[in-house]
């Protein structure tokens, strides 16, 4: 048996050729680099730079403040989603575009422009300050610009799963009597629940790796503001290589369990579509 | 949009349902448009709106100055330079990988999409850190490097590596489903019909994915033009030679030259607004991602 189906289209052996090598050369060995210099370390050593203080209180605020961020894009996200799916008004068009802006805006951009409007003169941080609110420089900050560009993963991933709600259930459900809420917990979300589940992980996945707006807004002390990229950064920069494989090897590990959960979360998603549908 | 919306759901239906409470409505759907406007409006619109506004701070003639500045100017041109480099070769890469996944069938086609996907799911600072780890000084080929007198990290070949690398999926996850949507017929057609792999390729595949492949290649150029933390790692941070947009964006805003940051980054945002705008047309032609 061979390796690949007979077809009468050329360009097989030259495509598939070109794309594991490009792949192997710019993705694999790379990531197989890192492993491996984590790897060549003493398990020792390795679980000192895990474990230290330091890298725990980052995981704290890493983890925390990306929860938190996809919990607040779970609530939003499916109220923005509604909003758009199921209301008509002026300007819906364009919102709807918007939503993709943290996709295409520049990280370093949107973490200077939340960290002047959160600032304690910024437009929205003035008013915070004297009720005693401070965002910029504390962990509030980090979970607000984890929250704005993990936005549009939440909103894009319920959107198509609240138009597969059928209306005529709804209704159905209505007319036999069924309050707005019933309605919303008997059948609206059972049908968005994988998709509001994956928009969920999705945020989170892309939260925890963020980088460049997180570092504008957050004050960067270790142990309360500083995030667990940022401390592979600061290993890196102090030519700490192996301390910097090791966390990079602790977050692709986490990556690989995110990618894993989505990808199952989706596979139940279209099984249940399948179910409903018949 | 209408034309996707199935069981008659167009959104502003007025035609009164059954059981239908119709203050209750009312008011359910003017609390989700104003929650969903005000939490836009703080987390992105005043953002964005700040950028000018801190940006033309100190008027128009502060705002073009900064452009004169050579070292904003080297920014800019070694950011287009990366993105010139970096979008044609990951297009290259994306048709290559759509047509192998797409066209054939082979084992082990679902790792290779998870792969390929892979950049996707990894930190931008672990995606800059793997060529450092690499090329760097104390890194596996650091030391040959140096002896044949050959710089990546801290010089131009790292940061378009870390920025091929963070941008690598983007055309070959947008072209792969469409053209397995699309289906073989038209190119098996061409090529019983005599003509070659390359004239199907540039004449029927090339024709059909024409949107899916202007989408990818336009998300693609907006991370590669926006990308800070993969190329902070790898670029060593050197003033006129290894400083991209962003990064150019980072040390003026530290150095408090607020004016000159956001200036530089209202280039940048402007390109994400055009970004979209190409993106919401190339949606209009019929062309949709899900």
């Amino acid at each position: 048996m061979s390796f690949s189906k007979p077809s009468v289209l050329p360009g097989f052996g030259l495509t598939f050729g070109f794309t594991t090598f490009f792949l192997s050369a710019i993705v694999l060995l790379p990531l197989a680099a890192l492993v491996l210099a984590a790897a060549s370390m003493h398990w020792k050593d390795f679980l000192d730079v895990v474990l230290s203080a330091r890298a725990l209180g980052s995981y704290k605020l890493s983890f925390g403040a990306s929860l938190l961020a996809a919990s607040i894009n779970l609530v939003f996200g499916f109220i923005l989603a509604w909003t758009l799916v199921r209301y008509e008004f002026p300007g819906r068009k364009i919102i709807d575009a918007l939503i993709d802006m943290p996709f295409a805006l520049p990280t370093a951009v949107s973490g200077i422009a939340l960290t002047t409007v959160f600032a304690q003169n910024g437009w929205i941080g003035r008013y915070l300050e004297p009720l005693g609110i401070k965002v910029a420089y504390t962990w509030l900050g980090v979970t607000l610009a984890l929250t704005l560009i993990s936005m549009p993963f939440a909103v894009r991933a319920v959107q198509p799963a609240l138009l597969e709600v059928q209306r005529e259930l709804e209704d159905a459900a209505e007319t036999l009597g069924a309050g707005r809420l019933y309605v919303f917990r008997r059948i609206i979300l059972p049908t968005v629940l994988p998709a509001l589940l994956t928009g969920f992980t999705l945020a989170f996945a892309r939260a925890v790796g963020e980088y460049g707006s997180v570092i504008f807004i957050a004050g960067n002390l270790p142990m309360k503001t500083e995030i667990t990229p940022l401390l592979i950064v600061i290993h890196l920069e102090e030519f700490d290589y192996k301390g910097a494989a090791a966390l990079g090897v602790v977050m692709l590990a986490i990556s690989f369990v995110m990618l894993l959960t989505i990808n199952l979360l989706q596979a139940w998603g279209r099984r249940r579509h399948v179910r409903v549908a018949r | 949009m209408a034309a996707a919306l199935p069981h008659g759901t167009l959104a502003g239906d007025t035609t009164r349902r059954p059981g239908q409470h119709t203050w209750m409505h009312a008011l359910v759907r003017w609390m989700f448009i104003s929650v969903s406007l005000t939490f836009l409006a703080a987390v992105l619109l005043a953002p964005l709106a700040t950028v000018f506004a801190m940006a033309f701070a100190k008027g128009v003639s502060a705002y073009l100055h900064v452009f004169s500045d050579p070292d904003t100017l080297a920014a800019i041109r070694l950011t287009l330079i990366t993105a010139l480099v970096v979008v044609p070769t990951n297009t290259v890469f994306g048709l290559a990988a759509a047509w192998a996944i797409a066209k054939f069938e082979f084992r082990g086609k679902s790792i290779l999409i998870t792969l390929i996907d892979l950049p996707l799911a990894v930190s931008p600072v672990i995606s800059g850190m793997v060529f450092v780890l690499l090329f760097g000084l104390h890194g596996w080929f650091g030391v040959w490097l140096q002896e044949h007198d050959i710089s990546i990290v801290f010089a131009l070949p790292g940061i378009m590596l870390a920025t091929m690398f963070v941008t690598f999926p983007y055309v070959a996850r947008e072209l792969i489903p469409l053209m397995q949507q699309l289906g073989n017929d038209e190119e098996e057609a061409a090529i019983t019909l005599g003509a070659g792999g390359w004239m199907t390729f540039f004449r029927v595949t090339l024709p059909k994915v024409r949107w899916g492949l202007v989408y990818g290649m336009i998300l693609c150029n907006a991370r590669a033009m926006g990308e800070f933390g993969a190329v902070s790692v790898v670029s060593g941070h050197i003033r006129g030679f290894t400083n991209t947009m962003p990064l150019h964006i980072e040390i003026l805003y530290n150095e408090y030259n607020f004016v000159g940051a956001f200036a530089v980054a209202s280039l940048l945002t402007l390109l994400a607004l055009l970004t979209l705008v190409v993106k919401t047309l190339v949606e209009r032609t019929g062309y949709r991602r899900r």
